[in-house]
């Protein structure tokens, strides 16, 4: 036993010397989103610290975190994990460096299609992809002789007819939690309606027309195949659902495809368990779903050594190729070398059906929350549905006035 | 106490006050009157993983320096008061003209958020408080009746629910009144009906936030009106036994007199409590169903990707003034006691 953990041990400062990518000075400290793939990212741009003193936070919260840590200068963060809607508000209040003399230093392995470029200046390493599309039980589809659903009105008509079998009450699942969740399903299932949010070249609000109205019927034909609670329910929640073999049909975010395929839990639900690109919506050929990408950015409020620190230990992980063989299960690696897995399906579906990405536009975020927050009495049965929509374009233009974008 | 030496007395505190408390009040009154400026945007190329599109970004230099003259922002006045996320003052006109009769118009009115958070929270408050009263009082009557023996113990488990962490206690309950949680699944089995579910009803919502605001409560009622209790005389409770009186006439004419201050107080308290009514609706996920404008000043400050001072800053305003005009009536009628009592 003691042998194997002093190799253990070898093992591990072993690989730890040899990527030392040599940083002498300066200190890191990230925020990050929690979830598997993130853990992995970061880990690895551990073992290249050097001598640079390493922190991280990894936190579901961490939107709610990053504006004020990063407005503070010093910035308590040098580096944020970032995604195409998290990057918007940091953009907004300029607290974000531009990384293009750090990418031609330091930044040999990264593929320039990671870079993310605004107004022609790098403000993000892109290293993952990520879309919600759809899970669905193998066994309980063929046992009714359904097809794999591959437009929502599918998912519909299959969901029913589990529920007509007996077999489950509530087949299908997806996080509608009232807030973020819920706007992130209008949000996908608008544009799969090819629906856009604002009216071109402008901040008015532009979803009280008939692609809001088909996209709220949708969710609510939805709605009421999930389980009652599912105002409450966020990925989380669902993937229990899931777990406990109450669903059949689930949308939920391909970076917890790793949680729901592991070993844990039921060996047959696991087994049962396949994956497919997203559905589309209402006869449009772009899938109801949104493209995100994770990747870090440097804080503006903070010295270049603790800047050039960072971005030489996170470049080390999104450079590096034995990261995205090992974790190739936890995620889409945007990274060189990547060979996608069964796990990364829906991903790559998604990118071939020619979804679309979020919207990376300043005012999107104060569109979301209005919409998390106008549209669930509609789903309540409380009101109709040019109502909500009514309403979510006010609140969101009270909003936008208050923040001087209209 | 000499008027002097209670000045002295009151100093560090009231220093602390004005600090921590008044200061702050100020500074977000300030802030309340002021929006962001116009943002400058200009239309760039962004390029990620999945292509390169035409689109708008914010353009940093140009808003620094407006910010730089103006850092405090644009002078809106009472502009985001009136908006339609508060008082709605346009929309409630608009409404009043359009609609035809009053329902329709308190519908059209109780749709917007700062009125539908303000209704939620006078439930609230409108429930929680006199119930917490009336528990708190027969909890603490019944407490002083038993034998001194058990009397510890039962103390301990009445003010559980105090010492239980908000958020913790109404975790609890969340999850016993999910759909396949004990609560849940037995009322689905009683009612008959399997999409029967307290989360998704609104009513349902707001009674299961109730009662979780009485049980949270009670024990603070029941801890002042004990201790209120035992500072009652025994010789007029033994003259009224004497004069034949019943249990309930001695507490009427007798013990409820003796602690009414008190009872003010506890009123005082709770109320201003009730109306700040806000981790329960987190730990119950009940944002859907039942919003308080605490939680509007939590949506504004954090559910956004943008922070929304201006519109925070206006709730919490209006919720200070809120709680004065609750506690009004109660304020006065001590005050005039406390001048007939000279």
């Amino acid at each position: 036993m003691r042998k194997i953990l002093v190799t253990l041990l070898f093992l591990l400062f072993g690989t730890s010397a040899f990527a030392d990518c040599n940083i002498k000075s300066g200190s890191i400290n990230i925020l990050a989103n929690d979830f598997p793939a993130l853990r992995t990212f970061v880990e690895t741009s551990k073992q290249c610290k050097g001598s640079a003193n390493f922190k991280v936070t990894h936190s579901s919260e961490h939107n709610k975190i990053a504006v004020p840590a990063l407005t503070a200068n010093p910035s308590e963060f040098s580096a944020r994990i970032a995604a195409n809607s998290s990057i918007v508000p940091l953009m907004n209040q300029d607290l974000i460096r531009p990384l293009d003399d750090l990418v031609k230093k330091y930044g040999k392995g990264i593929q320039d299609s990671q870079l993310i470029t605004i107004d022609g200046k790098v403000m993000a390493v892109a290293f993952m992809a990520n879309t919600q599309h759809l899970y669905y039980r193998e066994d309980v589809l063929k046992d009714l002789g359904i097809a794999i659903p591959k437009t929502y009105e599918e998912v519909v008509a299959a969901s029913e007819k589990i529920r007509a079998s007996g077999k489950m009450q509530y087949p299908y699942a997806a996080a509608y939690k009232a807030g973020w969740n819920l706007a992130e399903e209008f949000v996908n299932m608008f544009i799969g309606h090819g629906g856009e949010f604002f009216k071109s070249g402008s901040a008015q609000p532009n979803i009280n027309n008939a692609k809001g109205v088909a996209t709220l019927n949708m969710l609510k034909k939805l709605s009421e195949l999930s389980n009652p609670d599912y105002l409450t329910h966020d990925s989380e929640a669902i993937k229990v659902e899931w777990e406990s073999g109450n669903v059949a049909l689930m949308t939920l975010w391909a970076s917890r495809s790793g949680t729901l395929l592991d070993d844990e839990g039921d060996p047959n639900i696991t087994k049962a368990t396949k994956l497919t690109g997203p559905a589309t919506v209402g006869g449009g050929n772009i899938p109801a779903a949104t493209l995100w990408w994770d990747g870090f950015t440097l804080a503006k409020n903070r010295p270049d050594a603790d800047a050039e620190a960072t971005f030489r230990s996170l470049a080390h992980a999104a450079s590096n190729k034995k990261m995205v063989a090992d974790a190739a299960d936890q995620a889409v690696w945007l990274v060189e070398g990547f060979v996608p897995g069964p796990k990364s399906i829906g991903v790559i579906e998604a990118v071939k059906m020619g979804a679309k990405p979020y919207p990376m536009l300043p005012q999107m975020g104060l569109m979301h929350g209005a919409l998390g927050s106008e549209i669930v009495e509609f789903l309540q049965g409380k009101e109709s549905a040019e109502q909500a929509l009514k309403d979510v374009e006010a609140a969101y233009i009270s909003k936008a006035k208050e923040q001087g974008f209209l | 106490m000499p008027n002097k030496t209670f000045f002295w007395f009151f100093l560090p505190t009231g220093l602390a006050m004005i600090l921590f408390i008044g200061l702050p009040i100020i500074s977000t009154g300030i802030q309340s009157f002021y929006a962001q400026h116009d943002q400058v945007v200009k239309e760039v190329k962004k390029c990620d993983p999945f292509g390169c599109t035409v689109s708008i970004v914010v353009d940093n230099e140009e808003t620094s320096k407006i910010r730089e003259a103006k850092p405090l922002g644009k002078f809106n006045g009472f502009g985001t008061y009136t908006d339609r996320n508060h008082l709605a003052v346009d929309e409630i006109k608009k409404f009043w003209n359009e609609t035809e009769n009053f329902g329709a118009f308190v519908d059209q009115v109780t749709n917007l958020p700062f009125y539908k958070a303000l209704i939620f929270t006078l439930t609230y408050c409108l429930f929680v408080t006199p119930n917490v009263l009336l528990l708190g009082f027969i909890i603490a009557l019944s407490l002083n009746a038993v034998a001194r023996k058990i009397r510890g113990p039962l103390i301990f488990g009445t003010i559980l629910p105090m010492i239980v962490t908000p958020l913790v206690g109404s975790l609890v309950l969340f999850w016993m009144i999910d759909s396949q949680g004990i609560i849940g699944a037995n009322i689905q089995n009683l009612m008959n009906d399997p999409y029967l579910s307290l989360k998704s009803s609104k009513t349902l919502t707001w009674i299961t936030i109730i009662i979780y605001g009485i049980w949270h409560h009670s024990p603070f009622a029941f801890v002042v009106f004990y201790a209120a209790l035992q500072t009652v005389p025994q010789e007029p409770i033994e003259a009224a036994i004497i004069d034949g009186a019943s249990r309930f006439q001695r507490i009427k004419h007798i013990v409820l007199p003796h602690i009414y201050p008190v009872v003010t107080f506890v009123a005082l308290i709770s109320l201003m409590d009730n109306f700040r009514v806000f981790e329960p609706i987190i730990g119950f996920s009940a944002e859907g169903s039942a919003q308080s404008l605490s939680w509007l000043i939590y949506d504004n400050l954090v559910n956004e990707e943008v922070i929304l001072f201006g519109s925070a800053a206006a709730t919490s305003m209006m919720t200070i003034i809120g709680i004065a005009i609750l506690l009004a009536p109660v304020l006065i009628r001590t005050w005039k006691e406390f001048k007939t009592a000279r």
